[in-house]
């Protein structure tokens, strides 16, 4: 359906990245948010706090990154579409109710403006090292969705796409921004309503006695129904069966988590999402995402410039994995060239679908800065001859 | 409907001739009756509170359609899944939250927290003290078994002084919290304490705090048996009953700061605060209403859902808004 026009706000911006996510989610129909401060993510939800009330929204700034996660998944089951925004330390006290959405099917996005890390790290400063975080961070076995903006006009799309996919899958999906982009300021075209696409959630149609929250035909994912429409349905953070009763046996446990599982990868090569730049003959391809990739066209175009057969592939979804993309590729080139603001994350991914077919060259980065392109310059000619 | 279940009493042999139909229990209708028997031990306190909250919903006339029962973790955390009402089986201290969420993703929705002490107020002690400041609009019922049971009977911050535990088999040293002075100190507009034992007051006290607004504690004494009765040889539940009528002592409008429970002490009982005061939801309302005038636009009762305004025109939100996705079960729109 056409975007709700009261959360829209058409026109040209000059934004950075944070503001232009918080507009995105807000085009998107999110209307309820609930967050605590942490630097550098807490100018997203600054400016939904100022815009809500004029829209229908409701923001509360909760006790904890743990409160926030629990009333985002809470608020959902409304129907409400629903977002927080930390980084990393309230990312990692996220992590068992980002489960608890994975596990209940609770449609809803939780933005990282990721920062230096571990611990405390760099509050201020560039990091990408919660990649991995973001696809392993709650216990046990499941799948999720995560995108990467590189600037804060996709700062602003990615957070409708990440509603989007989250309401079509009905799963948490992560915006895992970075500083850089979260602080930095660049032209932010907003469509008009009319031209932005969001998908709605999609309630049941079933009469009250015969619904069951996860019974799904055949579909991959079940049918929604709100808390409040009479439906009196349990949803529960146990295995469950199609009632949403717990069941404590591996049967159950294998056919309730094996859907949540291949809901995701069933539909992987529909989700992936990349970009392309050069990478049709070429030897190097240097796989890259966030503000990163901005750094890497730089140093392919230097690469490029003496002589290097370079190209870039950029990373939009960064889960799930393009792995068919990665396996192709390095069927026909030398090297895969991987810079990332962490000492290796993505780059595990990457050598897992090249698979020894073509070698894959890390090149690191401890956060508070972007690579130098010069260094990721380097680590192609090394890789190209 | 005859399920046997001695904790809930739906033998269906009341009263009558022989052949008559069993009899339904009264509290059926509000229970999921195809998940019984339940997992609590024989004389557990827990279904007795179950039981009054439902005949208390029953009482007040309120619409069951709008109910919601959230839960975190432990014995008391499997309440929303035997409640035939939208029950959330949350994480472990993270049922007000959860409950926050779904009260002000739907405000019109009446929201109930059940839970136990060592989920409420162990490790989701922070989120009890921030939704009383806030005086948001959820009743919390904290059933009080003075430990962990699920886990096998660890030190709750509730357990007495001296008592034993798992985990303090020499007996507790820890200074245990008094739930309803901390309730009342954080802000909370109506605070109460009852005991298993009491299950009239009880009833009459959840139908008391569903009628009011804000952040309204229930907190329940219940005897757990099956752990705190056996590990300090207090007998059986039936023996913990008999405790509760020698020393109970009711005393509405108590001062909170006198009604600390002791190992094996007398347990004050009433109705401690009834202090209506605006609720978070009238706060941000009126708050926005005076600084933002016209231009303010609250969340609609029935929630933040944006219904597709081209779905056949059709606003009713308890239809499909995709035909071609649409239930094989249910009409198509």
């Amino acid at each position: 359906m056409r975007a709700d026009p009261a959360g829209v706000l058409t026109g040209v911006h000059y934004l950075d990245g944070d503001f232009a996510c918080g507009e995105g989610a807000m085009a998107a129909g999110c209307r309820f948010v609930a967050g605590y401060p942490i630097t550098p993510s807490t100018e997203v939800v600054e400016r939904i706090a100022r815009r809500f009330p004029r829209m229908g929204g409701t923001f509360v700034q909760m006790e904890d990154e743990l409160a926030s996660m629990a009333a985002v998944v809470g608020a959902s089951w409304t129907g409400t579409k629903s977002m927080t925004v930390t980084s990393g330390p309230g990312f990692s006290l996220m992590m068992e109710n980002i489960g608890l959405a994975v596990m209940m099917e609770t449609p809803c996005v939780v933005v990282n403006v990721q920062r230096g890390g571990p611990s405390t790290g760099l509050p201020t400063m560039v990091g990408q090292a919660d990649m991995m975080q973001a696809r392993w961070g709650s216990h046990g076995d499941y799948e999720l969705i995560a995108l990467c903006p590189q600037s804060p006009q996709e700062a602003f799309d990615l957070t409708i796409d990440a509603f989007n996919l989250s309401e079509q899958y009905r799963v948490p999906v992560l915006v895992m921004m970075d500083e850089c982009v979260g602080h930095m300021t660049e032209k932010v075209i907003v469509r008009p309503a009319e031209d932005i696409e969001v998908v709605p959630r999609r309630l049941t149609a079933a009469p009250r006695g015969e619904f069951q929250p996860y019974r799904v035909d055949g579909r991959p994912v079940p049918e929604f129904a709100r808390a409040g429409d009479g439906y009196r349905f349990h949803t529960t953070g146990l295995t469950h069966d199609e009632r949403g009763y717990p069941v404590m046996n591996a049967e159950c446990q294998e056919k309730c988590v094996r859907r949540l599982v291949d809901k995701i990868r069933g539909s992987a090569e529909q989700i992936v999402r990349f970009e392309e730049e050069g990478t049709e003959g070429a030897d190097i391809v240097v796989v890259c995402y966030g503000i990163t990739a901005r750094v890497a066209r730089l140093a392919v175009h230097l690469a490029r410039e003496r002589g290097v057969k370079a190209g870039v592939l950029r990373l939009v979804v960064v889960w799930p994995f393009p792995e068919q993309r990665i396996r192709e590729l390095a069927r026909h080139i030398r090297a895969f060239v991987v810079p990332e603001i962490n000492y290796g994350q993505i780059v595990l991914e990457v050598e897992r679908c090249a698979a020894g077919q073509a070698a894959v060259v890390p090149v690191p980065h401890g956060g508070g800065g972007v690579h130098d392109p010069s260094a990721i310059c380097q680590s192609i000619l090394r890789a190209a001859q | 409907m005859n399920t046997g279940n001695a904790e809930l009493g739906t033998t269906g042999a009341g009263p009558g001739p022989a052949d008559a139909a069993p009899e339904e229990h009264p509290i059926a209708p509000y229970v999921r009756m195809d998940r019984m028997p339940h997992i609590w031990c024989p004389t557990c306190g827990i279904g007795t509170v179950v039981k009054c909250f439902a005949t208390a919903l029953g009482e007040t006339g309120v619409d069951l359609d709008k109910v919601a029962v959230v839960s975190g973790i432990g014995c008391t955390g499997r309440v929303a899944g035997y409640m035939k009402l939208d029950g959330f089986h949350t994480t472990h201290g993270r049922a007000i939250p959860f409950a926050t969420g779904l009260k002000l993703g739907r405000p019109e929705l009446h929201v109930t927290v059940f839970s136990g002490d060592g989920d409420l107020v162990g490790i989701g002690g922070n989120h009890f003290i921030h939704a009383a400041r806030r005086n948001m609009d959820l009743l919390v019922i904290l059933v009080n078994n003075f430990i962990y049971g699920m886990t096998g009977g660890q030190n709750a911050p509730t357990t007495p002084l001296t008592a034993k535990t798992s985990t303090m088999p020499f007996g507790n040293f820890e200074r245990p919290f008094n739930l309803a002075h901390l309730a009342a100190s954080c802000g909370a507009s109506y605070v109460a304490r009852w005991t298993c034992l009491h299950v009239r007051q009880l009833t009459w006290g959840l139908k008391d705090a569903i009628q009011r607004r804000g952040f309204r504690f229930v907190e329940v004494i219940a005897p757990c048996s099956t752990l705190y009765a056996r590990l300090n040889k207090l007998g059986t539940g039936f023996n913990l009953m008999q405790f509760y009528h020698d020393n109970a002592e009711v005393r509405h409008g108590a001062d909170t700061r006198e009604v600390d429970i002791g190992f094996q002490d007398k347990i004050v009982c009433g109705k401690f605060v009834d202090d209506p005061r605006p609720t978070f939801l009238e706060m941000m309302d009126e708050h926005y209403r005076k600084i933002l005038g016209d231009k303010y636009v609250p969340m609609p009762p029935a929630g933040g859902f944006i219904p597709d305004p081209d779905s056949c025109g059709n606003p009713d939100p308890n239809r499909h808004r995709d035909g071609a996705a649409a239930s094989p079960r249910g009409p198509t729109p």
